[in-house]
């Protein structure tokens, strides 16, 4: 029988796998942008595991939204990272380094 | 029922439908022709909201079961973001057409970013606060490479919104598990279910993962590390605009979380609140130090502004909220004031930001060097000036509460960054000879520097009491911790 602790490792783990692919990264940027919605999914299967377990649908409301947002700020990502790429000629994550820091 | 929903959330409705008409009037007319215009017809209706909301709001007002609320806790925030936003907007006018940067959108995501901030402010549900967030986020996203043709510009803007991005996956990971282990993602469902004294582990994780989140919205330390290159990146206009509203915005939704959700287990966030205003005073005052460009310069100052900002918010009581209030407001009048300077500063018609550049500059323009040395004494806190109370209120609610070694972390803090705003005003006065700034004449910059700077070097005279905002934000701290 698989319970809510189930889902909720699997969510955990998936969110850690998006938070080390950021920091351990050293790649493309665009890998950035799909850990980034590896968490936000990580999220949202935590939520409606805990909508189903509660018997709410508050949550599973909320996964709705979280998917809307995370399309729109795909978007936005991808459209600065086409515009660093014409100036920059580059999205390898080391040469985002013009400023220090 | 909804009509009077409806009538609770007028202004942010008004705004928005704005934003939308204002940006397709403009795609279907003038274009980036009519963006001047546009700009200046923003900001006063943005100042006019303003007024509007400061002067029609009354009690306490819930719409749609408790998600937006609006009280005087909010009201204090949206007057302050809505007028700072209209004061950038009229000030970065002239630089930005100057220079070829004006683009209609500019105003329209700078609304629809207030939008976005007026929504945090009152959010009174997990999911309100999430839409507020991002339609705020997003929006700075796009701002801050807003210059298309430029590598730091575009840099800035993918900088700031992978972390941004990474703070709202936090934010929400949080959000989730107070969800779940609250059962209901309602600020009034959140207090009832995390109790009194202490809360289940689950409800703290989810707390600690929503701090983390917000300490990146306001550039606490160790979450600042956007701060200085997103500064520097961005357009100085839209640098003015980030260390402003949204910073407002970001501190008061931050007392919002931990006072109406997390109200009732104040010592579960105390420690963690007080440890992010300690790093970040330290680092803000030390890592500045070594800076030579002002704008990376004022990143380091917000970062240690926030927190002081952060200590009245760790003191956990009322007065500490009205502290917390009380310094925004200073500071966001010092920093309206700060770049309107660093807006003005320019040689040979190309702007400059290097501090090199203000050797001497007192010879040339007297009136302008009195105005940014009292700007950087604010900023220090030197008494009697208005940064001084400020910082004096923060300390204070600090002692209060029993976080005097906070306090005095603090104290030592502002003495030892009051030494790069004083390396500014030596430069000014006592630099070596050389080349200097042109002369700048812009009224509208001028006008708000010597503004900022009188308010900042008269409001705290007996008979102004600093303008009145001490009472203000007492009914607005009072307003949270009903």
């Amino acid at each position: 029988m698989i319970g809510l602790e189930h889902y909720l490792t699997v969510a955990a783990t998936l969110f850690v796998i998006g938070i080390f692919g950021l920091f351990l990264n050293r790649k493309n940027v665009i890998i950035l942008l799909m850990s980034i919605e590896l968490m936000l999914l990580a999220v949202n299967i935590n939520l409606v595991a805990f909508s189903s377990f509660l018997g709410d649908l508050v949550g599973q409301v909320f996964t709705l939204f979280v998917l809307t947002v995370a399309a729109a700020e795909a978007a936005i990502g991808l459209a600065i990272l086409v515009s660093f790429f014409r100036n920059r000629g580059t999205i390898a994550v080391e040469d985002v380094n013009v400023m220090k820091g | 029922m909804i009509s009077a929903d409806l009538n609770i959330i007028l202004p942010e409705i008004f705004l928005a439908v704005y934003a939308m008409l204002a940006l397709i009037g403009a795609v279907y007319t003038g274009k980036d022709g009519l963006a001047p215009l546009l700009t200046w017809v923003t900001a006063a209706v943005l100042a006019a909201v303003g007024v509007w909301i400061g002067m029609n709001g009354e009690g306490t007002n819930l719409a749609f079961n408790g998600m937006f609320q609006d009280d005087g806790f909010a009201r204090f925030a949206k007057v302050v973001i809505l007028i700072s936003a209209a004061a950038v907007l009229i000030m970065s006018q002239e630089y930005m057409q100057r220079r070829g940067l004006l683009r209609f959108e500019y105003p329209v995501l700078v609304v629809l970013a207030v939008v976005g901030m007026m929504m945090m402010v009152s959010a009174g549900d997990l999911m309100a606060l999430y839409m507020g967030l991002e339609l705020q986020s997003l929006s700075l996203y796009v701002i801050a490479s807003l210059r298309r043709d430029s590598v730091k510009s575009t840099e800035a803007g993918m900088k700031y919104f992978v972390l941004g991005a990474l703070s709202s996956g936090l934010l929400l990971y949080g959000s989730s598990l107070v969800y779940g282990f609250a059962g209901t993602t309602n600020f009034a469902g959140i207090i009832q279910a995390a109790g009194e004294g202490h809360t289940s582990l689950g409800l703290l994780f989810g707390l600690t993962f929503i701090v983390s989140g917000l300490a990146f919205k306001v550039s606490a330390v160790p979450f600042h590390m956007w701060t200085p290159d997103v500064y520097e990146g961005a357009p100085t206009p839209i640098t003015a605009f980030f260390a402003t509203a949204p910073k407002m915005a970001a501190m008061a939704l931050f007392a919002r979380v931990v006072h109406d959700a997390f109200g009732g287990v104040v010592g579960d966030w105390q420690q963690i609140i007080a440890a992010l205003s300690l790093l970040s005073m330290f680092l803000g005052a030390v890592a500045a130090i070594g800076q030579t460009d002002i704008k990376r310069l004022m990143a380091y100052s917000s970062i240690a502004h926030m927190g002081y900002a952060l200590m009245g918010l760790a003191a956990g009581t009322a007065f500490g909220v009205q502290a917390m209030l009380i310094y925004m407001a200073i500071y966001v009048t010092m920093n309206v004031g700060t770049f309107a300077f660093i807006l003005s500063m320019s040689r040979d018609g190309q702007p400059v930001t290097t501090i090199d550049t203000l050797h001497m500059y007192s010879k040339r323009e007297p009136g302008k060097a009195l105005a940014v040395l009292i700007l950087m004494f604010s900023l220090a806190g030197v008494p009697p000036l208005v940064g001084f109370f400020g910082k004096f209120y923060v300390l204070r609610a600090a002692y209060d509460a029993g976080l005097a070694w906070l306090a005095i972390a603090g104290v030592i803090a502002s003495v030892i960054g009051a030494f790069y705003y004083l390396r500014i005003v030596f430069y000014m006065y006592f630099g070596d000879e050389g080349e200097t700034l042109d002369k700048d004449r812009n009224p509208v910059l001028y006008g708000m520097l010597m503004a900022s700077a009188a308010i900042i070097g008269l409001a705290w005279l007996p008979g102004l009491n600093l303008l009145g905002v001490e009472a203000i934000a007492e009914t607005a701290a009072a307003a949270l911790l009903n």
